[in-house]
């Protein structure tokens, strides 16, 4: 850039910087501490970039704000409670103001937990507004996750960002796991035997793996301390990194939109930062606090002390981990022993776990994280798009979406498949069963009511331009007949039914080249346009200007046939019982 | 025409034709033609209640000023609370049972002072902020092709500079020592992480080299009492630990370890129900003695159902026969719970005099070497 580089002369810039307050003239000038600070930074020009950035209004977009602070109230309850958690497994006898557990050989760090709990005032509640916030950090991220996706606001240019939200929800995910690891109890700890069993089971490594993690042999005295580390340090740097360039990229690019008169996609409509925004999203902080504070005040999470120190021999029925991975859980349940095997050499192959807790996770969040891709191919789509899709417009992709989030749950209601059975009086092995046969059917059942749902509604809204908004208004004809008053729709009510675009399937239109040489790519384009044809095949065409105009004419001629068949007066409503 | 196209589409309007498909690929039709609605714009403006109204107006001042008040009244009470409620006070709160009075209380508190910031400031962003939507025009994401060019004129004239080009020596040195120079930190961090004495995962406690070679109590745990074979009456279940354990326990050394490893479960059959030879062989007058570690991924076994003899691991539900030798009869896991062999010694003690014969608790790689 040196060649391009023009020096400036000193005085220039003197005169420059008068020159910007003079456009200010009038205005009440920036001094102060502002100005102070701005001599030195230049951020005025940035801050009024930010302050004057406009947001669209909706609810959904509230689930990523909730995603986001309760991260930042984790992030705040979290550095409390590091004053008085001590994460060592040393063994210690419990003195503290817990009687049933006074005089027990307990951990430091489950003793501490209690400590936090009944000895130190108001740090039961800051635990338990940790882990509520945590659940429901949780939640909100793979919600916000699930309104992205049927949106389609994945679509460039924001696939990098998909892809930070993917990894940023594994990350939730295992930064919970770590986290109600730490206390040690008996239910947690029952959670890191059987991490331990995953890594054992991995070929080859898997016994190295273990001896690794736990610094010897299981449970030893390094993993809680481990696990601290990574909980407190390394994943929650990760996160906040990756979160900051992921609000980065929502400012870069703005915020999408959803369809409305006055929005295209050349066009952001909502209200600026300041004030409303800082007002709303702001407020919107200390609702989100609030409400976790009001609910940790009242329902109790996580009772460790009901529980148990951890010790590999006493039985927990009803063991389940926090709901996030409880899908990862119930996978483990529904697999068939019979997957093991021993090869030649006296090797085993645990093929009954390893592949469901150790390769699934990684497995689950890679699919998640290609799709943007995935659908840009078979769409071949190459445009920026900023206003979002109604999921109905898009039925393909959002039967996608349920048919995965039906697996998804399957494997969720597995990991309660014990509590079920004792809750519904059912036999564990009929539940384990069904739950295994709907793995395989519910999805494909799922994705096809789902997208006979989303064309249907599409018919709906087809009829609704068409024909008019149904009034609940019956008229009673002279001759008998009963007809419903259909209010025709403004433009502006309509606009939002007929904006969207109808893809339609991509053609192959030649395999051979003009030499009528078969052509290479001829076979990738063959599956690509197989792939588009599974997308596109059924679709419902938007109402044009003139199939409006055509519907209009026909409702015109046929009022003015039966007009001019009876007297209007002979048309009377026939009254609402 | 329809304005949801960006100037970034490419050639022809017909966006749909892949950049990569050189023209093989056409979509059966164009998706936007001529005939499409018009955006209608942006839908009148309708003003609130406080925009026209002062009245309405002064309301919502006063409506918001209450809440911030609210949530002053709530901090305050906090702190009230923080010091006049002492540790160990409980009550009774419908729908959720015995309550830490101090955490009730000082939750409530917390959450309604900042609970009502939030209400308050939202409450004002919406009676009495200006609610006039505002439109921002959006810029096609990517730089312009000037500063594209420029991009690479300034990188190429800088890889140019160093010759990486030209001197294919520092190219591939470089790469050498990049690629290498993360193996020490990794070697470290992975070497020292722990002992990989994964021989261990084949002993237990029951191994007699543990007690000079001599049979292994039976005890009690967690009381750590030896069983006397009468005392184990039909259906009945003992959890066990072998006498070895309370050297651990007298050290507070590796307890943990010994039991992750050394869980055993003891139940007296009727001989006769038991169906393997093996099984009544390894166990004294219907007595046997199993490890409690699930062969799945090492949970501990305890669910006994005494009608069907059967054992079932809380977490993933697998299910033994204790009838069969321990075979996996439903669930995840592959194989039979290693059964411990059990004798009397001379005192009417059960002892097990040789240990475990397999590796217990979860598969793993070398676990048949």
């Amino acid at each position: 850039m040196s060649a391009t580089y023009q020096p400036r002369h000193a005085a220039e810039l003197r005169d420059g910087d008068r020159a910007a307050e003079q456009r200010q003239a009038g205005q009440k000038p920036l001094g102060g501490i502002a100005g102070w600070l701005d001599d030195r930074t230049g951020a005025a020009k940035g801050t009024s970039y930010l302050l004057k950035k406009v947001f669209p209004d909706h609810w959904s977009f509230m689930l990523g704000e909730i995603a986001m602070y309760s991260m930042i109230i984790c992030l705040l309850t979290g550095v409390f409670l590091t004053f008085w958690f001590v994460p060592s497994q040393a063994q210690v006898v419990y003195d503290g103001s817990y009687v049933p557990l006074q005089g027990v050989v307990v951990s430091d760090a489950y003793r501490s937990t209690l400590a936090i709990s009944f000895d130190i005032r108001g740090g039961l509640l800051i635990r338990q507004i940790h882990h509520w916030a945590a659940l429901i950090f949780v939640v909100a991220v793979f919600v916000h996750m699930a309104r992205v996706f049927f949106t389609g606001a994945f679509r460039k240019p924001r696939e990098i960002n998909w892809v930070f939200g993917t990894i940023l929800s594994l990350l939730a995910a295992i930064e919970g796991f770590a986290g109600y690891s730490l206390p040690d109890d008996l239910l947690s700890g029952t959670g890191i035997r059987a991490m331990n069993g995953f890594v054992q089971s991995a070929p080859v490594i898997g016994s190295y793996m273990s001896y690794f993690f736990f610094g010897g042999a299981f449970p030893g005295e390094s993993i809680i301390p481990r696990l601290y580390s990574v909980h407190v340090l390394l994943i929650p740097a990760i996160l906040v990194a990756l979160f900051t360039a992921h609000i980065l990229l929502v400012f870069v690019h703005k915020h999408t939109q959803y369809p409305g008169p006055g929005r295209t996609n050349n066009n952001v409509v909502g209200y600026p930062f300041m004030p409303v925004y800082i007002a709303k999203a702001g407020g919107f902080f200390f609702i989100v606090f609030g409400v976790i504070a009001l609910v940790s005040a009242v329902v109790t999470i996580n009772p460790i002390w009901a529980y148990g120190p951890y010790d590999p021999s006493p039985v927990t029925a009803g063991s389940q981990p926090d709901w996030y991975m409880g899908f990862a859980d119930g996978a483990l349940r529904l697999v068939p022993g019979w997957l093991e095997f021993e090869s030649w050499g006296g090797f085993t192959w645990s093929m009954n776990i390893f592949p469901f807790s150790l390769i699934l996770l990684p497995a689950m969040w890679t699919l998640i994280g290609i799709y943007p891709f995935v659908e840009k191919w078979v769409t071949g789509d190459n445009r920026e798009h900023h206003l979002l899709d109604r999921p109905r417009n898009a039925p393909t992709r959002t039967a996608i979406g349920v048919a995965g989030i039906v697996m998804y749950a399957v494997l969720m209601f597995a990991a309660g498949n014990d509590l079920m059975a004792i809750k519904l009086h059912l036999s564990i092995n009929d539940i384990t069963n069904a739950l295994r046969l709907l793995f395989f059917i519910g999805p494909p059942i799922a994705f096809w009511i789902t997208k006979r749902i989303c064309l249907s509604l599409q018919r709906a809204d087809r009829q609704k331009v068409l024909h008019g908004r149904e009034t609940g208004t019956i008229w009673r004809h002279a001759d008998g007949r009963f007809e419903e008053i259909h209010a025709p729709l403004s433009p502006l009510e309509r606009w939002s039914l007929v904006q969207h675009e109808v893809a339609e399937p991509l053609q192959l239109t030649h395999e051979v080249d003009a030499n009528g040489v078969a052509r290479p790519a001829a076979r990738k384009e063959r599956l690509r346009a197989k792939f588009s044809n599974f997308y596109f095949r059924d679709r419902v065409p938007t109402v044009t200007p003139s199939e409006l105009e055509a519907a209009h004419h026909e409702h015109e001629t046929h009022d003015s046939q039966v007009e001019a068949a009876h007297a209007p007066e002979a048309i009377e409503p026939a009254g609402r019982p | 025409m329809n304005d949801n196209q960006t100037t970034a589409a490419p050639v022809e309007g017909s966006a749909l034709v892949p950049a990569s498909g050189d023209g093989q690929v056409l979509p059966a039709s164009l998706a936007a033609g001529p005939d499409t609605f018009e955006n209608p714009g942006l839908p009148p403006h309708v003003h609130r209640a406080a925009d026209i109204d002062p009245a309405a107006a002064k309301r919502a001042e006063r409506q918001v000023a209450t809440m911030f008040a609210i949530s002053m009244l709530g901090a305050l009470a906090f702190v009230v609370a923080y010091f006049a409620i002492r540790d160990e006070a409980t009550f009774f709160l419908p729908g959720v049972g015995k309550a830490s009075t101090q955490n009730v209380v000082l939750g409530l508190s917390l959450g309604v002072s900042i609970l009502f910031i939030g209400l308050g400031a939202v409450h004002w962003a919406k009676t009495l902020m200006s609610d006039e939507e505002v439109v921002e025009e959006r810029h096609v994401q990517a730089s312009s092709p000037e500063s594209r060019a420029d991009a690479v004129a300034v990188v190429s004239d800088g890889v140019d500079s160093t010759g990486l080009t030209r001197r294919p020596l520092l190219k591939y040195s470089l790469g050498g020592a990049l690629g290498l120079f993360a193996l020490p930190l990794g070697l470290q961090v992975v070497g020292s992480l722990g002992p990989v004495t994964v021989g261990e995962l084949k002993e237990t406690l029951w191994d007699p080299e543990n007690n000079n070679g001599q049979p292994i109590r039976l005890m009690r745990d967690p009381e750590m009492t030896p069983i006397k074979l009468e005392e184990v009456t039909n259906g009945s279940v003992f959890h066990v630990m072998p006498e070895t354990l309370q050297h651990s326990i007298d050290e507070r050394k590796h307890v943990l370890e010994g039991k992750a490893k050394a869980a055993v479960i003891l139940i007296r059959l009727n001989p006769d129900d038991i169906k393997v030879q093996k099984a009544r062989d390894w166990g004294v007058d219907g007595v046997v003695a199993y490890s409690k570690i699930c062969t799945h991924v090492g949970c501990a076994v305890g669910l006994y159902e005494q009608q069907t003899h059967h054992l079932l691991c809380p977490c993933h539900q697998s299910t033994f026969d204790l009838t069969e030798d321990c075979k996996v009869i439903f669930g995840p896991a592959k194989r039979p719970l290693p059964q411990l062999k059990i004798t009397v010694d001379d005192e009417g003690y059960l002892v097990a005099p040789e240990g475990f014969a397999e590796a217990v608790g979860p598969s793993f790689w070398e676990r048949k070497r």
